[in-house]
């Protein structure tokens, strides 16, 4: 029978069905990171247990890391003790750690894919929703709790039940000013951000296909943010190219390039549902909301609650509410008061490449307060490399190290009280950026760094 | 493994779809090591001006005191998988949730800590809602064998996805030990797989 990436993977890394129901599956690579872990380790140590596969599992440190000063110990003594926390747990279970030192060191998801850890044909989980941005390499990667993270600590494995799957075709040739961003913003806008309850999504198509593994990587991330907690892309000669020469792409390459290709969905697979959309049709994009399913393209103006099913309509007043903005205004024209590239979602070394092409030569508005936070350290030292940092601080950005920053501000990274934020990352939740009464606006880096310049929101087809 | 078949107590309406887990815990909150005492910071920026005093909110009132179910109409949940959310929720003594839909991860993270996530159409939600902000007093019954909800002189069914209902009845939801024991299963499978990082 034919089976999908979804079936194949499954089947491989299936332990057994629990009493329950629930599939028991085998984690192939396990990251952690210091905010949803420490607590884990504390269970296991409760139970008397260790970690049964140190050597599939990895740790990084991103979501507290201060990206101005990093000397240790941190100014801010929680985010200290969560470092420290990490650093005992991964020494006493024998957990390889990319920390500060070892130059390594980056957003979890970054970081996975950027070692070459990341691969074909996987089970990945990390206690972060994120996770799915895995599933560009045609892995089944998946965000989890920290009772998960506990027990594949402790076995290897978890319960889980298996997904149904959505095959989303994007065919046709995507226009100029249009970036991986503005598809899944398309895609989430569509689809709702609950359309994808019980569901993995498979991005496949055209468009898809001609996307970099980076701009893959923007699309299964913000999966979840369309309620999908998986999202993968077929594996195929980019995927291959990319992992390449990385430290952890394994020695037998071109065995392993054949068995990864056995995992692609079969062409005659079936698919629980199916979506379509024309990429030519595919504007820029831009949240106006507080969910990243309040979206719409660039030169439209603001939706009409009046039109709404009930359910949207309801979170569309709040959101309104929120955001101090009226139904039938434009969105271009939206002054800005800060502007943040970077996070798991854009924060990779094509993503700066774009948005310093287009500040290059130029300033950034007076009253704008402009931050680049690259992904990894990798990332920081390759834009180094090339020079894209004095692009950024020559047109009046902050150069930053590398960490989660502004997307969720759990460091000194915020905005302050009714800021606007033109943002590359993935959520615009209430108080999300740090500020219970911030607003931010999701879009794609070259947007930002476009917003930067102007002060407001524009159509980055007038930039190009 | 405790065996969780049904629970009773006063409940508290949260309205609104789409809540996400930056709501019910924002991420500054999680700044710990530790789980403990993540309740004073549930909802805290619905329940709180940015200056400390307390706005109206059901968390807050005198009226819903003591309640320990909660009831949420659609996509509760959604986004982070924080399990700072329904720890925090517990916390403050939630042991269960009604609603009309949550996210996946969400209600596998609730399942895990034996805090069971029933769903119900969107008018029981709605008449549940209105029933107890106008009794908050009145015991609601989840009844996870029979899958009814009791209040007063009000019925509804209730659904919840089948594997996540027998975990609460037979206990697995407690599942570590549960997963330790296919040990020989656990090991034969990871042999097999084709990828190691050495």
């Amino acid at each position: 029978m034919a089976k999908t990436l979804l079936d194949k993977v499954w089947e491989h890394h299936l332990v057994r069905t629990l009493p329950s129901g629930q599939d028991q599956l085998l984690i192939g690579l396990h990251l952690i990171h210091e905010v949803t872990s420490p607590q884990a380790f504390d269970m296991l140590r409760t139970m008397g247990l260790g970690v049964k596969f140190p050597e599939r599992t990895f740790a990084t440190v991103d979501h507290i890391v201060p990206t101005k000063d990093q000397q240790r110990p941190f100014q801010d003594e929680l985010a200290e003790k969560m470092m420290a926390e990490l650093e005992k747990n991964t020494d006493e279970f024998g957990i390889t750690f990319f920390n500060l030192q070892s130059g390594r060191q980056g957003i979890v998801h970054i970081v996975g894919p950027e070692m070459g850890l990341t691969q074909p044909g996987m089970t990945i989980a990390c206690g972060d929703s994120h996770t799915s941005t895995h599933g560009a390499f045609g892995s089944i990667a998946f965000g989890i709790g920290t009772s998960q993270i506990r027990d594949i600590l402790a076995s290897g494995t978890m319960a889980i039940s298996k997904p149904k799957i959505r095959r989303i075709r994007i065919d046709g040739k995507l226009s100029p000013g249009v970036y991986a961003k503005d598809i899944i913003l398309r895609i989430i806008r569509d689809l709702g951000v609950k359309g994808g309850l019980g569901y993995a999504y498979e991005y496949a198509g055209e468009a898809i296909e001609a996307l970099s593994m980076e701009e893959r990587m923007t699309i299964c991330n913000m999966s979840i943010e369309g309620g999908a907690r998986f999202g993968y892309v077929n594996p195929d000669s980019t995927t291959f190219e990319y992992i390449k020469g990385r430290p952890y792409a394994p020695k037998d390459f071109s065995e392993a390039v054949q068995r990864w290709q056995s995992y692609a969905s079969d062409p005659d697979a079936t698919y629980n549902d199916e979506y379509h959309i024309d990429g030519a049709g595919i504007s820029p994009m831009v949240t106006w909301g507080i969910n990243p399913g309040q979206a719409l393209e660039v030169d439209r103006p603001l939706p009409d609650p009046g039109s709404m099913s009930r359910d949207e309509r309801e979170v569309a007043v709040r959101a309104y509410d929120h955001m101090g903005f009226s139904p039938g205004e434009a969105i271009k024209g939206t002054p800005i008061d800060v502007a943040f590239l970077g996070s798991c979602t854009n924060g990779r070394i094509s993503d700066l490449r774009e948005a310093a092409a287009i500040v290059k030569g130029r300033k950034i508005a007076s009253k704008v307060r402009g931050m680049v936070v690259p992904g990894s350290m990798n990332i920081a030292r390759q834009a180094e490399a090339e020079g894209l940092d004095r692009i950024f601080t020559q047109a009046g950005f902050e150069w930053r190290g590398a960490g989660c920053s502004m997307c969720l501000a759990m460091n000194p990274d915020k905005l302050r009280g009714r800021e606007i934020s033109a943002s590359s990352s993935n959520r615009n939740f209430i108080g999300r950026q740090g500020s219970p009464s911030g607003r931010t606006l999701l879009m794609s880096p070259a947007m930002v760094a476009a917003a930067a310049l102007a002060g407001q929101v524009v159509d980055i087809r007038e930039y190009l | 493994m405790k065996k969780i078949t049904s629970i009773t107590g006063k409940a508290l309406p949260i309205q609104g779809n789409d809540i996400d887990t930056d709501r019910v815990i924002p991420a500054r909150y999680m700044k710990s090591v530790t789980f403990s005492g993540l309740g004073a910071y549930a909802f805290y920026d619905e329940r709180y001006e940015e200056g400390g005093k307390p706005k109206e909110h059901p968390m807050n009132s005198s009226r819903y005191k003591g309640a320990s179910i909660m009831v949420v109409n659609k996509n509760f949940g959604c986004g982070s998988s924080r399990e700072h959310a329904p720890q925090a929720l517990r916390d403050f003594g939630i042991s269960a949730l009604i609603g009309e839909s949550f996210a996946e991860i969400f209600a596998g993270n609730c399942t895990a800590l034996g805090m069971p996530t029933v769903t119900v159409s969107e008018e029981a939600a709605g008449e549940l809602q209105k029933r107890v902000s106008e009794n908050p007093g009145e015991m609601i019954e989840i009844d996870l064998e029979s899958m009814i909800i009791r209040t007063g002189d009000y019925q509804t069914e209730a659904s919840m996805p089948e594997t996540y209902r027998r975990a609460m009845l037979d206990g697995s939801w407690d599942s570590t030990s549960l997963l330790l024991q296919a040990k020989d299963e656990i090991e034969k499978v990871e042999s097999s797989l084709h990828y190691s990082f050495q």
